[in-house]
């Protein structure tokens, strides 16, 4: 069963072409890897996916539905919750507020006039914070102030904001880029930690490491179009992404 | 590591709204040392809180600085007197009306200018305001009575008093069932009125909603794709502080029940904008204290002259007192203007976080030499709401 | 036809103010990044050095009246008419052009001590608080002007010889269109100033970069290029401009101290409908508002849409903003919000 079926999705700038008639099916459940050399038009068929760009041509269905023309909004109220390459999140609230927010937007919809009802007296939505503050061992830094956090833990947080909405489908754009090597470990198993709860996941990654430590499938991206797509170990024998990769060099 | 308690339950609210309460209504006694104790000055403490404390749902709240609030206040104004003239002298009746049709405004006004955000959203709500201002003064003439201003006279039909057999004057002023709201009584009426106003931008701020407009005006990027609509909660949170300028254009015409377009000029958006700012942007109580000090100021500050400055200062020996007259001069009387726009400057360059700001920044400081923990010190320089 | 025509050149003095603020407000903008709503503020005071240059030139010694014989009158004679004669008398009559001299001296300076002891330290804070903290800067200008020159609208004439009309209308070979002389000077005057600032712009060293700023403000920081006395210029510039486009209004419109206020709202509208950060588009936008506005402050017109000149200017603003958010000549990118 796929969940998010892309089909010859075209995009254009100017004269360059961004994505050329990209083709793709993410299995239920699965986590699927993007992986291809920079300008391979990944971080655009992302940007596609959640609506901040239109593409020319094509099809992307989620769930059956088309995704094409939603706003971002209406793109994440349909369950797909995205992870930024830069963190975005709200630093001038607290730790728990960042938290508290994708869940009331779970739980209300995208607009609510709740002008009267304390958030104070919103248990359900308070729980729900605090079990994956927890979760994401984000419990301590709960009063703290977002924006006064280290660049490691406002990424956790940002993954904490997708996950307290329980999306269907979880885009990640380079979840340890900028990391060091015992980050991208921990990360890595988080991601794993995570993996339990069937959340089907797009990565974007850059990093073997990561990629192979955790996707089911790899989806290998250049020059804006799908080259090649299998198994982590059929696509780490496969002539040709070698060929994309290190111009024949052995990976 | 000092917690912050940005999630306050029905006590603690109670409690505050326990203390504004008693710290307004108990006013006339508390400020009258400072010679603001007469019921003309409160009564402008009061409703030019109310203007503030709308004002800072839509910019202190949600970030978004409005240029043209005062057409609210204005529009409030002219509903008001309209009010009274074609319906009834009683106040309630002219209060609803006024935040209503202010609601209304805003709610135009509100949607179109905030397809647009930043200087943008400002601009266009200063071309609007200005727009307001200039049609007041020409072509609706007939609604607002151009330069004279809009007053009530003896002819107004007031069918609701007719049909009730309220038997009403020529002249009299307006009223609440019966009871005349001039003087004390008009204080009272306006006090009551903030500590409500108060009382539900609290609970704004403590709701989702509130959250909401904290975390558009932290990221509004974020948003769409956490799955909001900014756009609505924008436009409820412009037509709410639109509303609020209506009530206080309403109680303006209710104690003087005469509505003017120099209410609407864009140097009135100004000042609401100073007040705010002043008091302490994003705080419940700040622009309430804002309001009242600007209010204060014009009132001492436009009092004085030159004999009375000469007098203050007689202590000093002749030529000293001179100088100091002189130095003095150009800042009071029709120079308020002028020591309000160096008190403008004054503040956004040196508290842009107005005295609240202030306050807590002693408050820190103090706490830190108690205790000597330097944790405390990392919260100071977050903006809580100070309650 | 004559009246369209008519209705045109109308525009034009009004709309070489607003171009000529507008134009410093945008490169104020678009180099420094700052939202300067003390910049009619300068207008007015440009208006002002006119007014003063004016009052400088007329100091007078009270005289016996000789042509009055059947009692003592007394007239005021100006010094330099008493020590000059006739050219006295007509350096007098000139002083609006003549006060240019003291305008641009004076702008300059008033543009370098802003900046410096103001403008400098908001280039960093929000746009917010820089169009707070201007916005009080202006009301202290203008309250200052006020307790100078007092709050009502000091007329001043242009020079007799400038002072009359024009039958321009014969120049193009329609009869019966005269246009007042000072108007027209003035048009050109507007003209020849956005042609010395855009010719500095592009002919100078400094004016390539301060336009490469314009384009992109963090890649000549990072060239080693000093920007901070760059600024400095640029705004004593603005000023200059802002000062000179005040000083020769004065003719057409009597400065009152809040005459600053009035341009002001009107400019950023321009600047708006003209696009951020475009110097062009300030200028076609300042001509084309200017001529709009006075379109619609045609009788035939305003019988059709009552109250249409009050606020044409703030429509066209809201209805440019939502079509077309860049303005018309507006850059993408440039301060998109």
């Amino acid at each position: 069963m796929s969940l998010l079926a892309i089909h010859g999705v075209n995009k254009r700038f100017g004269g360059l072409r961004a994505l050329n008639d990209v083709n793709l099916s993410i299995k239920q459940g699965s986590v699927h890897a993007i992986i291809g050399p920079n300008g391979a038009g990944k971080s655009t068929l992302l940007n596609c996916l959640v609506g901040r760009i239109k593409p020319d041509e094509g099809r992307v269905d989620f769930d059956g539905r088309s995704l094409l023309g939603l706003e971002p909004q209406a793109i994440n109220q349909a369950g797909v919750a995205r992870v930024f390459q830069t963190p975005e999140i709200f630093p001038d609230l607290s730790v728990m507020e960042n938290v508290m927010m994708p869940a009331f937007a779970s739980k209300d919809g995208a607009f609510r006039i709740g002008l009267w009802r304390r958030v104070a007296d919103r248990r359900d939505v308070e729980a729900e914070a605090e079990e994956i503050l927890h979760d994401l061992n984000l419990w301590d830094q709960r009063d703290h102030h977002a924006g006064s956090m280290s660049r490691g833990d406002k990424r956790r947080l940002e993954l904490a904001m997708c996950l307290v909405q329980h999306p269907r489908l979880l885009l990640l754009d380079e979840p340890t880029a900028g990391m060091s090597r015992a980050d991208t470990n921990n990360t890595i198993d988080l991601l794993k930690k995570i993996a339990a709860r069937g959340i089907t996941k797009v990565i974007i990654e850059h990093d073997m490491h990561v990629v192979f430590s955790l996707a089911d499938r790899v989806s290998v991206m250049a020059q804006g179009t799908v080259i090649a797509e299998g198994t982590p170990a059929e696509i780490k024998n496969d002539p040709r992404v070698q060929e994309a990769y290190l111009g024949g060099a052995h990976l | 590591m000092s917690t912050v308690t940005a999630r306050p339950g029905p006590k603690r609210e109670l409690l505050t709204l326990a203390i504004f309460a008693l710290a307004i209504l108990t006013m006339p006694i508390w400020l009258a040392p400072i010679g603001a104790g007469y019921p003309d000055i409160l009564q402008k403490f009061a409703i030019f809180g109310i203007f503030a404390i709308g004002f800072n749902i839509l910019f202190g709240f949600a970030g978004y600085l409005s240029f043209g609030h005062a057409a609210f206040l204005g529009a409030g104004s002219y509903a008001a007197v309209w009010a009274f003239k074609l319906f009834s002298l009683n106040a309630v009746f002219a209060i609803v009306f006024a935040i209503a049709v202010a609601g209304i405004f805003s709610l135009v006004i509100g949607y179109v200018s905030l397809r647009r955000s930043g200087i943008y959203f400002s601009i266009l709500t200063l071309a609007f305001a200005q727009m307001s201002y200039n049609l007041a003064y020409s072509v609706l003439t007939p609604i607002t009575n151009g330069e004279t201003g809009l007053q009530l006279s003896g002819g107004d039909p007031r069918v609701l008093d007719r049909a009730l057999f309220v038997t009403t004057s020529r002249l009299q002023p307006p009223d609440l069932f019966g009871i005349a709201l001039q003087g004390w009584s008009g204080f009272y009426f306006c006090a009551v009125l903030l500590v409500i106003a108060f009382y539900v931008s609290m609970r704004i701020r403590h709701s989702a909603f509130g959250l909401t407009l904290l975390a558009i005006k932290s990221n509004q990027r974020r948003m769409g794709f956490t799955g909001f609509s900014a756009k609505p909660y924008l436009l409820t949170a412009f037509v709410i502080s639109g509303m609020y300028a209506g009530l206080a254009g309403a109680l303006l015409a209710t104690t003087d029940p005469l509505a003017g377009a120099d209410r609407m000029q864009w140097t009135a958006s100004g000042e609401v904008v100073l007040m705010t700012i002043l008091g302490g942007v994003g705080t419940l109580l700040g622009p309430v204290i804002g309001a009242a000090l600007i209010k204060y100021l014009e009132q001492i500050f436009s009092s004085f002259n030159e004999a009375l400055l000469h007098r203050t200062f007689d202590f000093l020996p002749g030529a000293a007192d001179d100088v100091v007259t002189a130095i003095f001069a150009p800042f009071v009387g029709e120079g308020w203007q002028l020591t309000l726009g160096l008190m403008f400057m004054a503040i956004v360059i040196f508290l842009p976080g107005g005295i609240m700001e202030g306050v807590r920044r002693i408050a820190g400081a103090s706490r830190r030499q108690r205790t000597g923990s330097s944790a405390a010190a990392r919260e100071v320089g977050r903006r809580i709401p100070a309650e | 036809m004559d009246a369209l025509i008519l209705q045109v050149l109308n525009g034009l003095d009004k709309g070489g103010a607003y171009a000529l603020i507008a134009l410093g407000l945008t490169l104020i903008f678009g180099t420094l990044g700052v939202v300067n709503f003390a910049h009619g503020a300068l207008f007015m005071l440009g208006a002002f050095c006119s007014v003063s240059f004016a009052k400088l030139l007329t100091i007078s010694e009270r005289v016996r009246d000789e042509s009055v014989t059947f009692f003592e009158a007394y007239k005021e004679v100006p010094y330099l008419e008493i020590w000059w004669g006739e050219t006295g008398k007509s350096i007098v009559d000139w002083a609006v052009p003549l006060s240019l001299l003291l305008t641009v001296p004076v702008m300059l300076l008033v543009g370098v001590a802003m900046e410096r002891g103001l403008i400098r330290f908001f280039y960093k804070r929000s746009h917010a608080e820089q169009i707070l903290v201007t916005f009080g800067l202006a009301i202290v200008l203008q309250e200052i002007v006020k307790s100078f020159f007092g709050a009502n609208p000091i007329p001043l004439a242009a020079p007799a010889a400038l002072s009359g009309s024009a039958d321009i209308g014969s120049l193009v070979g329609l009869h019966g269109i005269s246009y007042p002389l000072w108007r027209m000077i003035y048009f050109v005057f507007s003209l020849g100033v956005i042609g010395a600032v855009f010719a500095f712009l592009q002919l100078t060293t400094f004016g390539m970069v301060v336009r490469a700023g314009m384009a992109d403000r963090e890649t000549v920081g990072l060239l080693g290029i000093n920007i901070g006395r760059r600024f400095t210029v640029v705004f004593g510039i603005a000023a200059v401009v802002a000062g000179l486009a005040g000083s020769m209004y004065t003719p057409i419109l009597s400065p009152n101290y809040h005459l600053g206020m009035d341009f002001l709202v009107l400019s950023f509208v321009v600047v708006v409908v003209g696009g951020m950060g475009s110097l062009g588009g300030a200028v076609v936008a300042g001509f084309l508002l200017g001529i709009l506005q006075s379109f619609a402050s045609m009788t035939q017109v305003k019988a059709i849409i009552p109250g249409i000149d009050q606020i044409i200017i703030y429509l066209v603003a809201v209805v440019i903003l939502l079509a077309l958010p860049r303005g018309l000549m507006g850059r993408r990118g440039v301060m998109e919000a």
